[in-house]
C-alpha cells in the first residue's frame, strides 16, 4: 500500500443529549477542528466522505444534513453508511487511487435523537426475524453468553473492562461518562438482558468526528507531523446469527491478519503499543482481543485481571475510555481512529500512552460483531 | 457565536417516520413458513454443492452460490447454542419482560434459528438444552406461527 | 487519472418490474450479482470485495450490507455501503472505481438494488428532506422536479408538449430493451392526457416504481485483459452534491451535472460533447430533465434543449442518441438505476446491447441524479485511457 497519513483530527465532545446542535452543528465544529488542527482550509480539501446512516439520523440520505457545514459544496463528495472506519477507509481509497490529495472524513450521529432499541431492530430481517423484538442489546447479551460459556469468561471479568475504561475516561475530556467503579458496581447495576449489566453496556451518545487523509506528498505541506496508515483491512462475516458460531470472531480476525500483514507486523502482542477498540459491551473489548491474536484464546479475561491493558500495562486498550464511555455510533470507530492518532503524537494528555509509536483502532459494523475495520497507524513512516 | 444564542432555549420538534412496509417473502421463504402454518413442519434447504442445510432455507447457497434445489425436512427438536433474557422493557420487545431469546440449531440443520424460548424458568436455562418447538394455535404464515421453545 | 486503469469486465441486472412477488430483497440481488458472474465468466469466489447500496427507508431495513450477504455473496469478504439518495447507483460506480484504481483490490463487485413494491415511496423519499424546515412543505420527489420545471418554462417558454416528446423518446427505445419494466409506446396526446401530479409534471412524464437490481463487476487494467477482451474503460468521475435546502438550489438549470460535467471534460479534453460523445445514458427521472439537463451537458445552449430533442438527434439513428435501454422513465429501481446506467453504457461499448445497440461506440457517458439536485457523471470508453 502507498504511503498516506492523518494529518489532521476533530471531534467534538461526546454527550448524552447535544440539544443545541443539530447534524449540521456537529459536524461545523468538527470539520473546522479538524481544519484548524491541520493548519489547512477548505481549499486545501480536494474531496469529502461523510459517514451517517439513514435510520439513525431518522433521514433518508442522511448524508444531505451535513454537507454544507462539511464543506461539501462544489466539490467530489460521497457518503458511507457504516460505521466511521469504513468512512475513513473509503476517504483513504480515493486518495490512493489517485484522484485525490486529501479527503476529508467525518462521522456522527445523534443517538439522542432516536429510540435506539427501534433503531437496531430494524437490521433484523423483516421476514424472519425481525417481529421477535431483538435489537443490538439482546442480541449482544447473546453473544456474550455464548462467548462466556465457551471460554470460561466470567462476568467479573467483563465487569473489569468497565471498570478500567470508565475509569480512564475520567483523563478525558471529551468522553461522555467519566467514572469511578467497583467490580461491585457493575455486577450490582440492572441487569438489562442476561448477562449484560447497565455497566456492562454503552450509552447511546451524539458526537461527531472529523478527519484529514494525505497522500505522501500533501502529508508534509501543512502543520502537523503526519501519522502514518501502515494497515487497513475489513471482512464481513454471515448475516444470520445462526449461520456462524457467535462466540468466534472470525471475520475480524481475517480483518486483523490483512491488516497486520500491511503493516509488517509479526507479533501482534508485541509490535503494537496502544489500541483503540470498539467496546459497545464489555464482553466485546475481550472477545475482539482474543480474535484479533493479541491474547490467546479464552484469555484475554486473565490478561486483563493481570493488568496488561490498563494505561500503565503492556498494552493499553482504551486508553481514551472507550465507547463504553461514550458512542455516538457511526462515529465511534473514526473517534477510535483519532484517539489512536492523538496517542501517537503524544498530544493524549493525562491518558498518553508513554512513548507510543503504532497503534491499532478498530471499528465494527452490523449486528453481533458481524464486520470489522481494522487500522495499523504508526508515527514512523 | 455560541454567546448569541445565550438564554434562549432549544427547541426540539417531534416526528416519526411512519412508513408502511409490505415485505414481500419470495417464494423461499413462503414455502418455509406455509409448511409451519399449514403442517407444523419444518423445512431446510440443502445446497447440493456443500450439503449444507440452511434453517431459515436460502435460495442460493450463501458460499457456493448454487441454487439450493432440495428441500428437506428439519426436526422441531434441537440444541440451544445460545440465548438471553431480556429483563429491561426495551422498546422493540413485543410483550412484557421478561422475554427469552435464543438460537436453536434443530436436528437436521447446520445453521441455527433464531426464535423465543418458554415454559422455562429464565434462571434455568443453560446452553446445550435440548429444545421443542410449540406450535401456536392459531397460525398465519409468521415466524411467530411457532409460539416458542420449550426445554423437553 | 488513476493509479491503476479500470475496466468493467461484466453486468448484469433483472428483468425490472413493478413487483417481484416470487422473490425477496436477498434473491433479487443474487440474480444480478449471478448475472454479472456469468457475463464476465468468473465465480463469486474471484470477488475480492462487494460494494453495495440502496436507499434504506425504501426496504426498511437498517446496515443492508450486511443483511444481504447470503445474495451478495459477501460473506468473509470486505463489503462496504454507499448511499447518496437518488445517485446512489452512480456513486457505487465511482466507489467500486476508486477501489480497483487503488490497486488494493483487482476484482470488485458493485451492486445496487432497490424493491420499491415494499413500501411508500414518496413517504420514504420525504425524509430526506430537513425535518424542520423543508419536511412540512415538500412532498416526496415530484415536487422539486415541478418547481424546477415550471421554472425552466418561464424562463425559456418550453411547453408540456415538448417534454412530451422526450417520453415518446424514451418509451419507444424501452421498447428494445427486454429489462426495462415500461414496454410500450405511447404518444405525445397520452402523455399530455395523463392525469397531473404536479403543475406541470403528468403521471406520464414521470418514473415509475420498480423491483430490481443491477450488478457490476470492475477490475483493473492487467486482470481485465486476462478476463475478457469485450472491456469497457472507465475514463473519469465526478459529481457534485452541492444542495442542502431546497430553498438554496437554482431551478431551471442544473448546476450540480453542468460543474461535474466541466471537470470531466477539461480533464479528457473534450470540447466538443456532441461531436465526441456518441451515447450518452442520462440519469432523467421526468421529461423535463431531458431537456434541461442536456444543457447542463453541453449538449445544447440555454433555452435550446427542447430544439436539440425535436431534431431528433438524440432518437436511435441520430447523431447522439440518449437513453438506448429507456432510460429511468422505462424503469426506476432506485437504488439501482445509476448504476443500470453505468451497465448500459458498459454493454454500449463492448457492443453487447443487442437490439438498441449504437453502432460504433467509442466514447460515452452515465450519469446519476438525485432528488436533492445533487449529479454524478462517468466517462466511459472503448479504447484504454492513455492517462
Amino acid at each position: 500500500m502507498e504511503n498516506a497519513a492523518i494529518i489532521g483530527v476533530g471531534m467534538t465532545r461526546i454527550e448524552a443529549n447535544k440539544i443545541r446542535d443539530t447534524f449540521a452543528d456537529l459536524a461545523w465544529e468538527a470539520v473546522n477542528k479538524a481544519l484548524d488542527d491541520a493548519g489547512m482550509n477548505m481549499d486545501d480539501i480536494d474531496n469529502i466522505v461523510t459517514t451517517s446512516n439513514d435510520f439513525w439520523d431518522g433521514r433518508t440520505i442522511s448524508c444531505m444534513a451535513v454537507s454544507d457545514a462539511s464543506g461539501a459544496y462544489d466539490k467530489n463528495v460521497s457518503c458511507v453508511e457504516g460505521d466511521g472506519t469504513f468512512g475513513a477507509f473509503y476517504g483513504l481509497i480515493r486518495i490512493l487511487s489517485g484522484s485525490y490529495g486529501t479527503t476529508l472524513v467525518t462521522a456522527h450521529s445523534k443517538g439522542s435523537e432516536g429510540i435506539s432499541s427501534l433503531i437496531t431492530n430494524a437490521t433484523f430481517d423483516p421476514i424472519y426475524e425481525r417481529a421477535l423484538g431483538l435489537d443490538m442489546i439482546t442480541g449482544c447479551a447473546m453473544q456474550a453468553g455464548a462467548f462466556m460459556h465457551r471460554t470460561g469468561t466470567t462476568a467479573e471479568q467483563l465487569a473489569m473492562v468497565s471498570v478500567k475504561n470508565h475509569g480512564n475516561a475520567r483523563h478525558n475530556p471529551l468522553a461522555q461518562l467519566p467514572m469511578d467503579l467497583t467490580i461491585d458496581d457493575v455486577l450490582n447495576s440492572e441487569m438489562i438482558a442476561d448477562p449484560l449489566h447497565k455497566l456492562d453496556c454503552s450509552p447511546v451518545s451524539d458526537g461527531c468526528c472529523a478527519m484529514i487523509i494525505a497522500n505522501e506528498e500533501r502529508a508534509f505541506q501543512y502543520k502537523r507531523d503526519p501519522v502514518w496508515i501502515k494497515g487497513v483491512a475489513f471482512c464481513s462475516d454471515t448475516y444470520f446469527l445462526g449461520d456462524r458460531d457467535l462466540s468466534q470472531a472470525r471475520s475480524l480476525t481475517e480483518a486483523a491478519r490483512k491488516a497486520f500483514a500491511m503493516a509488517g507486523i509479526g507479533n501482534p502482542a508485541n509490535d503494537i503499543d496502544v489500541m483503540e477498540l470498539y467496546d459497545a459491551f464489555t464482553y466485546q473489548e475481550l472477545m475482539w482481543l482474543e480474535a484479533m491474536g493479541i491474547s490467546a484464546d479464552g484469555q484475554a479475561g486473565r490478561d486483563l485481571e493481570e493488568g496488561r491493558f490498563a494505561i500503565d500495562g503492556d498494552l493499553p486498550v482504551n486508553p481514551s475510555g472507550g465507547l463504553l464511555s461514550g458512542h455516538p455510533v457511526i462515529a465511534a470507530g473514526l473517534i477510535r481512529i483519532g484517539e489512536v492518532v492523538k496517542q501517537l503524537r503524544g498530544e493524549a494528555g493525562q491518558y498518553q500512552v508513554k512513548g507510543a509509536q503504532r497503534g491499532v483502532a478498530q471499528g465494527v459494523n452490523g449486528r453481533c460483531g458481524q464486520s470489522h475495520c481494522v487500522w495499523v497507524l504508526d508515527k514512523n513512516k | 457565536m455560541e454567546d448569541i444564542f445565550e438564554g434562549i432555549e432549544p427547541m426540539v420538534y417531534q416526528s416519526r417516520i411512519n412508513i408502511p412496509y409490505n415485505w414481500w417473502a419470495g417464494d423461499t421463504a413462503s414455502k418455509f413458513l406455509l409448511a409451519i402454518r399449514d403442517e407444523r413442519k419444518i423445512l431446510g434447504t440443502k445446497c447440493d454443492s456443500c450439503n449444507r442445510v440452511f434453517v431459515p432455507p436460502r435460495k442460493t447457497c450463501p458460499t457456493c452460490f448454487t441454487d439450493n434445489q432440495e428441500w428437506v425436512n428439519v426436526s422441531d427438536v434441537g440444541i440451544l447454542e445460545a440465548f438471553t433474557v431480556a429483563r429491561r422493557q426495551l422498546a422493540a420487545l413485543p410483550g412484557k419482560v421478561p422475554i427469552c431469546f435464543g438460537l436453536i440449531k434443530l436436528e437436521g440443520a447446520d445453521t441455527a434459528l433464531l426464535h423465543y424460548l418458554g415454559e422455562v424458568d429464565p434462571g434455568d436455562i443453560k446452553i446445550g438444552m435440548r429444545v421443542q418447538a410449540r406450535f401456536a394455535e392459531e397460525r398465519q404464515g409468521k415466524i411467530t406461527d411457532i409460539a416458542y421453545f420449550r426445554p423437553i | 487519472m488513476g493509479k491503476k486503469r479500470v475496466a468493467i469486465v461484466g453486468t448484469g441486472q433483472t428483468h425490472h418490474k413493478s413487483h417481484r412477488p416470487d422473490v425477496n430483497g436477498q434473491e433479487l440481488i443474487n440474480e444480478a450479482v449471478q448475472r454479472a458472474l456469468e457475463d464476465a465468466d468468473l465465480t463469486i469466489h474471484d470477488i475480492e470485495a462487494v460494494i453495495i447500496g440502496n436507499m434504506d427507508h425504501f426496504e426498511g431495513i437498517n446496515y443492508v450490507d450486511c443483511w444481504s450477504v447470503d445474495g451478495s455473496g459477501g460473506t468473509m469478504k470486505p463489503i462496504i455501503k454507499l448511499t447518496t439518495g437518488g445517485t446512489t447507483g452512480s456513486t457505487l460506480a465511482i466507489g467500486g472505481y476508486h477501489m480497483v484504481a487503488s490497486g488494493m483490490f483487482k476484482k470488485v463487485l458493485v451492486i445496487g438494488w432497490e424493491k420499491n413494491s415494499e413500501s411508500d415511496t414518496t413517504g420514504a423519499i420525504t425524509t430526506a428532506f430537513d425535518a424542520v424546515w423543508d419536511r412540512q412543505v415538500y412532498a416526496g420527489a415530484i415536487s422539486g422536479l415541478a418547481a424546477e420545471a415550471k421554472s425552466y418554462m418561464d424562463q425559456y417558454g418550453a411547453t408540456n408538449k415538448d417534454a412530451a416528446r422526450v417520453v415518446v423518446r424514451d418509451r419507444k427505445h424501452a421498447c428494445n430493451n427486454p429489462y426495462a419494466q415500461l414496454r410500450k409506446e405511447v404518444t405525445i396526446e397520452e402523455v399530455l392526457n395523463s392525469p397531473m401530479l404536479s403543475d406541470p409534471v403528468h403521471l406520464l412524464d414521470i418514473c415509475p416504481r420498480t423491483d430490481g437490481a443491477c450488478a457490476v463487476i470492475m477490475a483493473c487494467e492487467d486482470v481485465a485483459e486476462k478476463i475478457t477482451d469485450r472491456l469497457d474503460w472507465i475514463w473519469a468521475a465526478a459529481n457534485r452534491h452541492t444542495y442542502t435546502y431546497l430553498g438554496d438550489a437554482t431551478y431551471g438549470h442544473l448546476d450540480s451535472l453542468t460543474r461535474a460535467s466541466q471537470e470531466v471534460y477539461t480533464k479528457t479534453g473534450i470540447t466538443e460533447p456532441r461531436k465526441q460523445i456518441d451515447v450518452i445514458e442520462l440519469y432523467q427521472p421526468y421529461s423535463f430533465a431531458g431537456i434541461m439537463w442536456i444543457e447542463s451537458l453541453g449538449l445544447a445552449e440555454l433555452g435550446k434543449g427542447a430544439e436539440y430533442i425535436w431534431s431528433g438527434a438524440t432518437d436511435m439513428g441520430g447523431e447522439l442518441p440518449i437513453n438506448p435501454s429507456g432510460g429511468v422513465i422505462g424503469c426506476n429501481p432506485i437504488g439501482a438505476t445509476g448504476l443500470i446506467r453505468c451497465a448500459e453504457i458498459a454493454l454500449q461499448v463492448t457492443g453487447k446491447a443487442d437490439a438498441r445497440q449504437v453502432p460504433d461506440v467509442n466514447l460515452a457517458i452515465s450519469t446519476g441524479f438525485g432528488g436533492c439536485f445533487w449529479s454524478d457523471i462517468i466517462l466511459h470508453g472503448k479504447n484504454k485511457p492513455d492517462y
